[in-house]
């Protein structure tokens, strides 16, 4: 049952990451590498600053700071000096984990023994309803594993309304009209360049929040912790399209990447269960999402040849 | 009556020193008095989008100032132009973004050239507004605001793009040939109502388009371009007495000056080189 609890909750936590995926790839058509550097980023510098006697919270939300910024950055890469989108990213990407060494001094820092946001919620957990197992319908669980999903449970519909509200505004529907039309956006007076880098900074910072949590719930930053998790993001957003059936509503599309991100998760805990190898983790993600990608082009060439014949 | 748009000397030249080189405008001057509506005309190359592109700021002129309502507008970047000009272009699927609805698409123009905060883009007296004035192009789409507007016709599209270039009065409206991509029935319902709201809103307009009929029937003045130069320039009672077969007579003789000149240049090539 800790195993199922734990998918749970990491895929809340990695629902901000899709998030953060959704806005850069989904509403401003950028498919942005520096998700890679930035959750690591924000993993790196929580642990640091937790490490070194910061309070938690505030080492949380300095992680998302230093996101906002490698987004921007990316941005202004993008937008000011015309680098093509992808290598923008890329090159972040690749300066990150520079950065990301040079702030944590070296490529893996345990938090286990630090007071964290994971280990708050746990004790928080553990005082309310005691250190017993609950039965939770008919399950057998731990408080401080039911306290930290449901703090992850906040913590993604908190993000979620936070971003669904944005996007509402006139100034965010004003960047959703970037991706879609971006000379229109322009036509009507809109700086569609620092839309872009807000964009970017918006969606990094969310990605490095949820690498911040992501370190303090599972005890440790670690160097490698970003690699293709780029890819896992869009795994997490494409299945949630999926489950959503492809709405045009955006609360329903946020919706469908936390669900989507949540579903992943477990269905990776099942097939490490079963036995899969984790080092070929990254290669199904990815042909998991090539496929994604793919088939639904696929299947209606499929359909508009067959109605030929 | 007080120039509203004032062009002088424009020139722009895309790739400049490379085999694709265009001399696209080669000094444009042309003052548009408030509230007229300009026919622009020219063949392909003439340079009637490049100006049109040139005004809105698509792209910075290389030598020339543009002024518009008293101000020196040459160095503004396009989104800063946007507050005080509205615009239409060719493809219905410019105007507008596909997969936001009809209401947020309004929501958008609304504020054209406006400070955008974090109030919500759509409320209530927003959406009363809309469906009242779209209920006035008479598509019955004032029930369908919560639509994307991607999934109506490219009629519908530029109908609906035309309102809200001109939602908040522009001090200048470009309409880039913004029929030439419609079928002929919509293309009559959207020159109907850019006559109908340029009228009533006594907006100063420029409007290329390809259509003798329509540079004769619509607006005060016809302005005929070449070769990134005004070559004719018609208003008052010019422009009412002309018909759309006199035009085609000024496009040919436009186009026998310049075999000659083709035909001097061969004869110089021939005897000195």
């Amino acid at each position: 049952m800790t195993l199922l609890l734990g998918a749970l909750t990491i895929g809340l936590i990695l629902s901000l990451l899709a998030m953060g995926v959704m806005i850069s790839f989904r509403i401003f058509s950028v498919p942005d590498i520096t998700t890679d550097g930035s959750i690591t980023l924000g993993a790196a510098v929580a642990a640091t600053l937790i490490v070194n006697g910061v309070d938690p919270v505030t080492a949380t939300l300095v992680a998302t700071v230093a996101g906002f910024v490698a987004g921007a950055t990316t941005g202004v890469l993008h937008t000011q000096f015309k680098i093509d989108a992808l290598l923008s990213g890329i090159l972040v990407m690749t300066a990150l984990y520079s950065i990301n060494l040079r702030v944590m001094g070296r490529s893996n820092i345990p938090l286990l023994s630090n007071r964290t946001l994971g280990s708050m919620v746990s004790d928080f957990g553990t005082a309310v309803f005691g250190s017993e197992r609950i039965n939770l319908l008919g399950w057998m669980v731990s408080p401080a594993d039911l306290a930290l999903l449901l703090a992850a449970l906040i913590a993604a519909a908190v993000a979620a309304v936070i971003v669904l509200w944005f996007f509402r505004t006139e100034v965010g529907t004003a960047m959703r009209a970037t991706g879609d039309n971006a000379q229109m956006v322009r036509a009507l007076g809109a700086n569609v360049e620092l839309y872009r880098i807000f964009g970017l900074a918006t969606a990094n910072g969310l990605i490095a929040l949820s690498g911040a949590l992501f370190a303090q719930y599972q005890g440790f930053a670690d160097a490698q912790m970003g690699i293709g998790m780029v890819v896992w993001g869009l795994a997490s957003v494409i299945i949630g399209e999926a489950l959503t059936g492809g709405t045009r509503s955006l609360g329903l599309t946020l919706v469908g990447a936390i669900f989507g991100s949540v579903l992943f998760r477990l269905l990776v805990a099942i097939a490490l269960r079963w036995g899969l190898n984790p080092n070929d983790l990254k290669l199904i993600t990815a042909v998991f999402v090539f496929a994604a990608l793919v088939l639904p082009g696929l299947a209606g060439r499929l359909r508009r040849g067959l109605a030929v014949k | 009556m007080t120039a509203m748009l004032s062009l002088k000397g424009l020139r722009k030249t895309f790739n400049p020193d490379t085999v694709n080189e265009v001399r696209a405008l080669q000094g444009v001057n042309l003052e548009v008095s408030d509230g007229s509506f300009v026919q622009l005309l020219g063949m392909n190359g003439s340079g009637k989008s490049t100006l049109l592109n040139a005004v809105a700021g698509s792209f910075f002129v290389d030598r020339g100032s543009i002024e518009l309502n008293g101000a020196d507008i040459t160095r503004w970047p396009e989104h800063r132009r946007a507050k005080l000009i509205g615009r239409v272009f060719q493809n219905p699927f410019s105007g507008t973004s596909p997969n936001l609805s009809i209401a947020e698409n309004f929501a958008l123009a609304a504020r054209r050239g406006e400070f955008r905060g974090l109030g919500w883009a759509l409320n209530r007296s927003l959406m009363k507004e809309l469906r009242d004035r779209i209920a006035t192009l008479r598509m019955g789409l004032e029930d369908r605001l919560d639509n994307a507007i991607g999934s109506l016709s490219g009629g519908q599209r530029q109908a609906l793009t035309l309102l809200m270039a001109t939602w908040r009065k522009p001090k200048l409206l470009l309409l880039d040939e913004h029929t030439a991509a419609l079928d002929p029935k919509s293309a009559d319902q959207v020159i109907q109502l850019t006559e109908e709201v340029v009228k009533r809103e006594k907006l100063t307009a420029l409007m290329v388009t390809h259509s003798m009929q329509q540079a004769v029937s619509l607006g005060d003045r016809i302005v005929m371009l070449h070769r990134g130069q005004v070559a004719h320039d018609f208003s008052g009672p010019a422009k009412s007495r002309l018909r759309p077969e006199d035009l085609v007579d000024r496009f040919h003789e436009i186009r026998r000056r310049e075999l000659l000149d083709e035909r001097a240049a061969e004869l110089l090539r021939n005897s000195y080189a």
